[in-house]
């Protein structure tokens, strides 16, 4: 506590708000996955746990979803290289690829109904299903920042100067990513 | 002035306030509410309330008279000399509360409790009387091992109301199993052994007086374990929510004289031989 | 946001509904936490009646809640109900919104030297997403067998499966889309006020000049965005174990209506504990911002700077860390190991250490003040002593061997009031009064003030200890007719003496209305600075008018409690008053 009175502490010019934001946003996220996997691992013990093979479609959705962060890495180059207008062809590629991982995840369910295994039939298949929805509604929400975020970006927002808004909207979306090879380890080896 | 005397009116109101409320927490919890003590270990959780009670009640006790003594010396308006910071004050005041709370505190729990907790927990001593409670909504099923001191097959599919343990008849360790219900039937001094099982929802079994209390899970075994010191009848509580029945949900424990108690087994037929 | 820029005038709709002012939307919480706590008092009030004289017959209240009673008699399935959203609703649609969201949003911004929220935008949402929130809690009685009526705490099976009780059909599944709703906006908030307190802090505000009240908002937001997630979590899988007929929380072998249920292998201690991760720290998440405006209160009203600032920061936050591993003592009955269980009993009564540091520093607060008995002060001291009573009664549950007794009984009930209600609400009252001239430019009336005193704060602390009382008797919570057991007989008039005592409080809170709401458009007109206080807020105009300040934003040269030091003119040096330069030092 003071009790001399000192010169105001300089303070440098307001820093970026979206860093604090986006590990708010981050650390939420991870800890909604860390809930569920615990979950998991303590369900995993009960007797009636058998672990049913994935879909084939939830590999080539993986594939696409990796493809999506690599599209979404070009725009990021692009906005470095000042290439402006590819910015936005790229973001588009990028959620072009979102739509497509989502549509296959829907595919690879049908897959497993078609094969008769429902949310009811086992706790593997329940959070096979519960966790590729949670992950999906956080990619429709990716969906959602890429299209701000390509908005922006036709509006000549970003630029080798700055393109903090697209470094964060990248960020998430790899994380996302990030969280589905984890669920795919967990879904697919315990 | 009238300030300041209207001012010292409420100090005073404020400081008898505080003063009531101290006397009526501590005279409060200086009265005996608990039912008293039928169990061996529930001495010894008797022993760590009462504690507890000891070592904080000064505590509070202190921290109250300070606090009405600031409200009477800096609550009328008298002269005060201006605060001056001291780091090294407030720094020897955060150790002392707490190490002093941690020492008070851990005393509590590892020192007076954790002996107490080992005998709730203990293994399972070789003459102890064994029963099962099953938890449903909204009574007890209560199930001795019969003659042969073996538990029978129970499935749940069996269960219905002219078997409501669910005993298999397949089972020739199901024909002697003893089924009550809402009463569980005790010797006096030896220790006793209670397998919970829960049917439906989530219950807890619990007998205040002998400081009992232990959750009933579906889907997992729990257990209790009390030796009875004094004889005489004593409730059954159901203590977690379980539905619309759950304030009726009681039974009793009958601690009875051993004799009494081989009587009354000697009594029972099993269930299935009905 | 430029201070210079001119803002049309917004319309209606944009200044009072749709307000992205952290103001508006502040005051638009605190309403409606005052509409949600008339609904959930009203419930304890009809709970406290049937619960002293279990057998009375009470007609009128028949024909105004015909749902509730037969006879003139309240059904045991609606009690539950009852019991469910009355805490339900409390914790987080009125201590939660009021308290963190509500004072959260007035104060950080014109505490930190802010114009606005980091994301006003954000702001807006979050308080209109607790609106349909709120709807369909209240909703939820009208389902066809009634509100949700599992307890708060909504533990599975009996809340997963909708023939286990009235109340687990429809009125559960619309709770869990209610609290959904809640958790989302909760986190939206949080993560507003992390960045705020982060980022948009004036020139000289470093974190350790920062008032209290904005460190334990601070505080909370983490704890609340750490937390609620295994709530979430819990939420879906109990969603889907009632209507996707998955088995996370069911094992094999449930028999309900004399038949086998499908379900297989799954445990309800998984969402003990899932719950009980967020349950816990939610605690804290309450229970600290009150603390921060006891802090906030006592130093403006007694006239001298916060005794240990800096150790009760520290005590803050060694609370918040330890609120996060402590979560089984919730649990201790439940059938989890033994050594586990002590563990956990161990780490809780830890706890005690920094609580006791914070509980000291409130009291050396008061040493060598001036104090001043305003309204605002009188609450904030009757905080100090349900803090000491609460947190001691807490130590008796936190040890696990003494747990085994007191477990879901009414000592744990007293215990929770005490903390999360009592404290809480006197903490909201104590910021109402402090604040109030700063929200509308005007003062409540005193007189009134001190009668809300003097009829809530003995007869809530009173009614709260007995049930301590009726605890330690063995009387078991969510009990609907105490006259069923014998061994309760003796001490069912304690359950008389506590709703009477209750009675009053409860009506009494019209009187506090009636001065909130007449002292808003008729209270004496205020300035800038009524209470001399030194924080940042005073600086600007009562009430404080949108972007905050002028054009010129205060900067902070000192820390927020400089009272009374340095021989200052008033008695009082505010924190944006530049040094003179002759007493100017330089660190």
């Amino acid at each position: 506590m003071t009790a001399v009175a000192v010169a105001p502490a300089e303070r440098p010019a307001p820093r970026e708000q979206y860093p604090i934001a986006l590990a708010a946003v981050l650390v939420t996220v991870a800890m909604l996955f860390t809930a569920f996997t615990s979950a998991l691992v303590i369900r995993r013990t009960g007797a009636d746990w058998v672990r049913i093979p994935l879909p084939p479609m939830v590999w080539a959705n993986t594939v696409v979803l990796i493809l999506s962060s690599l599209a979404l890495e070009r725009a990021r180059a692009a906005a470095k290289g000042d290439a402006t207008s590819r910015i936005a062809d790229w973001l588009g590629v990028t959620a072009a690829l979102g739509v497509l991982f989502l549509v296959g995840q829907l595919v690879a369910w049908r897959q497993l109904v078609g094969q008769g295994i429902l949310l009811r039939t086992g706790p593997h298949p329940a959070f096979f299903y519960m966790l590729s929805a949670v992950h999906g509604a956080h990619v429709l929400g990716g969906l959602g920042a890429l299209g701000w975020t390509g908005r922006r970006a036709r509006a000549g927002a970003y630029g080798a100067a700055q393109h903090d808004g697209l470094t964060h909207t990248a960020v998430y979306w790899h994380f996302v990513g990030v969280v589905w090879l984890w669920l795919l380890a967990v879904l697919s080896t315990l | 002035m009238k300030r300041e005397r209207r001012q010292t009116g409420e100090v005073v109101a404020l400081i008898l306030l505080f003063l009531a409320i101290t006397v009526f927490t501590v005279g409060g919890f200086a009265r005996q509410w608990m039912p008293p003590v039928a169990s061996a270990h529930g001495v010894g959780v008797d022993g760590v309330i009462w504690y507890l009670l000891k070592a904080t009640g000064p505590v509070l006790v202190t921290g109250a008279v300070i606090f009405m003594y600031f409200l009477w010396r800096y609550g009328r308006g008298r002269p005060t000399p201006a605060p001056t910071p001291n780091p090294r004050a407030e720094l020897w005041w955060s150790i002392v509360p707490v190490v002093g709370m941690m020492a008070l505190t851990e005393v509590g729990v590892v020192v007076k409790g954790m002996p107490v907790w080992e005998q709730i927990y203990a293994p399972i001593p070789a003459d102890a009387v064994t029963v099962e409670v099953t938890g449903q909504q909204f009574e007890w099923i209560v199930r001795y091992p019969g003659p042969d001191g073996k538990f029978g097959r129970v499935k749940p599919e069996l269960v219905d109301k002219t078997n409501p343990a669910g005993l298999d008849r397949d089972d020739p360790a199901a024909l002697d199993d003893i089924v009550v219900r809402n009463q569980v039937h005790v010797p006096l001094g030896r220790p006793v052994y209670i397998r919970l099982r829960g049917r439906d929802v989530l219950h807890s079994f619990s007998v205040a007086s002998f400081r009992v209390k232990q959750d009933v899970v579906p889907g997992v075994l729990n257990r209790v374990l009390f030796v009875a010191t004094a004889p005489g009848r004593y409730e059954i509580a159901c203590t977690q929510v379980c539905g619309m029945g759950h304030y009726k949900m009681h039974g009793a424990v009958y601690v009875d004289q051993p004799q009494d108690y081989q009587d009354w087994l000697q009594h029972q037929t099993g269930w299935l031989q009905q | 946001m430029s201070a210079t820029a001119e803002h049309a005038q917004p319309g209606f709709w944009r200044h009072y509904v749709f307000s992205t002012d952290h103001k508006m939307i502040g005051k638009q919480y605190i309403l409606t936490a005052v509409v949600m706590a008339l609904f959930a008092t009203t419930w304890s009030v009809l709970l406290r009646l049937h619960l002293a004289w279990p057998q009375a017959q009470w007609p009128l209240l028949g024909k105004l809640f015909p749902g509730l009673f037969q006879d003139g008699v309240l059904l045991p399935e609606r009690y539950l109900s009852l019991v469910t959203m009355h805490g339900t609703v409390m914790i987080f649609f009125v201590i939660s919104i009021s308290l963190v969201s509500g004072f959260g949003n007035f104060v950080i911004p014109l505490q930190i030297g802010a114009r606005d929220m980091a994301y006003p935008f954000l702001n807006m949402l979050s308080y209109w997403t607790i609106v349909p929130a709120c709807l369909i809690m209240l909703a939820s009685f009208f389902a066809p067998e009634g509100a949700a009526g599992s307890g708060w705490t909504a533990y599975p099976p009996l809340s997963a499966l909708p023939d286990a009780a009235p109340g687990s059909g429809l009125g559960q599944t619309l709770w869990l889309f209610a609290m959904a709703l809640f958790i989302a906006s909760f986190t939206m908030g949080g993560l507003n006020f992390v960045t705020t307190i982060l980022n948009l802090r004036t020139r000289g505000m470093s974190m350790f000049r920062m008032p209290l009240t904005v460190w334990t908002m601070f505080i909370a937001s983490i704890l609340g965005i750490l937390a609620f997630p295994a709530l979430t979590a819990a939420a879906i899988m109990l969603l889907l174990d009632r209507l996707g007929s998955t088995s996370f929380f069911l094992p094999s072998g449930l028999v309900m209506g004399g038949t086998v249920l499908p379900h297989q292998g799954g445990t309800p201690l998984l969402f003990q504990h899932l719950f009980w991760f967020l349950g816990h720290p939610e605690v804290y998440v309450l229970v600290l911002p009150a603390i921060g405006i006891a802090f906030d209160v006592v130093a403006a009203h007694g006239r001298r700077p916060v005794f240990g600032y800096r150790t009760s920061v520290w005590a803050l936050v060694v609370v918040a860390v330890l609120s996060m591993i402590v979560w089984g003592h919730h649990m201790f009955v439940s059938g989890m190991s033994p050594y586990v269980g002590e563990y956990f009993s161990i780490a809780t009564v830890s706890i005690t250490g920094p609580f006791a540091v914070l509980a000291l520093n409130l009291v050396a607060s008061l040493w060598r003040a001036e104090i001043r008995l305003t309204s605002a002060m009188m609450f904030a001291l009757a905080i100090v002593a349900a803090v000491g009573i609460g947190g001691v009664g807490g130590i008796f549950l936190a040890t696990a061997t003494s747990d085994q007794y007191l477990h879901n009984s009414y000592f744990v009930v007293g215990h929770f009031h005490l903390m999360i209600a009592v404290v809480t609400f006197f903490a909201i009252f104590a910021g109402i009064y402090h604040w109030f001239p700063k929200m509308f430019g005007r003062r409540m009336n005193e007189t009134l003030g001190k009668a809300h005193f003097w009829l809530t704060v003995p007869t809530t602390i009173a009614g709260f200890v007995t049930m301590h009382f009726l605890g330690m008797a063995g009387e078991q919570r969510h009990l609907y007719d105490p006259s069923a057991y014998k061994f309760l007989e003796p001490v069912q008039w304690l359950n008389v003496l506590i709703s009477i005592l209750l009675f009053i409080p409860g009506a009494a809170q019209f009187l506090f209305l009636w001065n909130f709401f007449h002292s808003m458009v008729a209270g004496e007109r205020v300035g800038p600075n009524p209470w001399q206080a030194t924080t940042l807020e005073w600086t600007t105009e009562s009430p404080a008018p949108h972007l905050n300040w002028g054009a010129e934003l205060p900067v902070a040269y000192r820390g927020p409690y400089d009272y009374r030091l340095n021989g200052a003119p008033d008695g009082y040096e505010p924190q944006a008053a530049a040094p003179s330069a002759a007493a100017l030092v330089t660190s």
